[in-house]
């Protein structure tokens, strides 16, 4: 009996419709994800298993680390009329082309003295420079810089968005509850009783 | 698809010397491979960079505020957060009754043991006060935080307490005496 000859076909697949497909999500992908700024401070969040997600506008995180304090404020528009707000109250002044820059600065942690100079500098210079100081000062409950900076960028983030401004504490784990407390006090001295803080996900949360 | 005509160059003709075309498929699996690497890298980092937010509500500062209650001693459970991750917490009045010391793996049963006690002796919902001394660390109050959330015994908001000149004395007595504060 005859045996039938199944024709060899080629087992090379046309990849170029795979191809173009891939390359069209993770363009998708690269263009949707936000880039991660490195942290000025080496942040341990503790976890949690809560399950909300940080809102990515209408925000300020205030990062706390080996008892300094980090304001973040998110949004260019928001940052930058922060900026300009802050500077009518210490009366000093700052140039268009310095309030650009400063849009652009994910985190500080400066006294508002400095802030001219720290704006002037790259990068790695930052992160020197913050080094010498102890974060935004704290000194008092009232009229400090952090307090000045977050009624500040409340009435910024009011006058763009129409909105109440969200504050974030971002502590780390091994933080001792006193540091905590003292930056709490500030908030709830220009009555902010409500904020949230960032935990990471628990492995194995429900 | 994307292959131009290979065939030979055929015989020589005219005595033109033409190159030898070769052939312009590429092998694309490679490609693909890396392609689909990248997309999985960044699929996963964009969904699990966002960070979770815990809300936390504090009593006002204004002492004149009316909206204050009084809180019944029997239903109200103190939770003292010491040093080295401990816990001292007790039931009613401070000082009636002897503080339990705990870790943080049991607090759960804890509060859950204490839950379901308030509910059936008084028919009222438990009240939870937690109170942070200078010895915790700030994971500590996050952790307290998560679990009364886990249990559900944050049926009235949890009051936090954390100014040190509200700790009674027999709280500080009591953690002093056991070295966790």
């Amino acid at each position: 009996m005859p045996r039938v000859k199944v024709p060899r076909k080629s087992t090379a697949v046309d990849m170029t419709a795979m191809c173009d497909v891939a390359f069209l999500l993770l363009t998708f992908f690269i263009l949707t994800a936000t880039s991660r700024q490195p942290d000025p401070l080496e942040i341990k969040t503790p976890s949690s298993s809560v399950q909300f997600k940080v809102p990515d506008k209408d925000l300020t995180i205030l990062s706390i680390g080996k008892g300094k304090v980090f304001v973040e404020i998110i949004g260019k528009d928001v940052k930058m009329l922060t900026l300009q707000k802050m500077a009518e109250l210490y009366s000093m002044k700052f140039t268009p082309e310095e309030i650009n820059r400063f849009g652009v600065i994910s985190s500080f942690g400066v006294p508002f003295g400095n802030l001219k100079q720290f704006i002037k500098m790259n990068g790695e210079e930052r992160t020197k420079f913050e080094a010498q100081f102890q974060g935004v000062p704290v000194d008092s409950t009232r009229n400090n810089d952090l307090f000045r900076w977050i009624e500040q960028a409340r009435r910024a983030t009011a006058e763009l968005h129409q909105t109440e401004m969200r504050v974030s504490i971002k502590g780390d784990a091994k933080e001792e509850y006193p540091v905590i407390k003292k930056i709490v006090d500030v908030l709830q001295e220009q009555k902010v009783n409500k904020f949230s803080l960032i935990t990471s996900a628990e492995a194995g949360a429900q | 698809m994307a292959e131009l005509d290979t065939s030979g160059g055929g015989g020589k003709k005219g005595g033109k010397v033409r190159s030898k075309k070769q052939s312009t498929k590429v092998d694309l699996t490679a490609m693909v491979d890396l392609a689909f690497l990248l997309i999985t890298f960044f699929m996963l980092t964009t969904s699990l960079s966002k960070p979770l937010a815990m809300d936390i509500a504090k009593p006002d500062k204004d002492a004149k505020d009316e909206n204050r209650l009084e809180v019944r001693e029997s239903q109200t459970m103190t939770i003292l957060l010491g040093k080295n991750d401990r816990i001292a917490w007790y039931m009613g009045k401070a000082g009636s009754t002897a503080p339990t010391i705990e870790g943080f793996s049991d607090i759960r049963a804890s509060l859950l043991k204490n839950k379901k006690e308030v509910k059936d002796k008084t028919g009222r919902d438990i009240i939870i006060l937690v109170k942070p001394t200078s010895g915790a660390n700030y994971k500590n109050f996050v952790d307290i935080m998560d679990e009364i959330n886990v249990t559900k015994t944050n049926i009235s908001a949890p009051a936090i307490d954390d100014d040190p000149k509200h700790l009674l004395e027999a709280e500080i007595a009591f953690m002093k005496a056991k070295g966790i504060l």
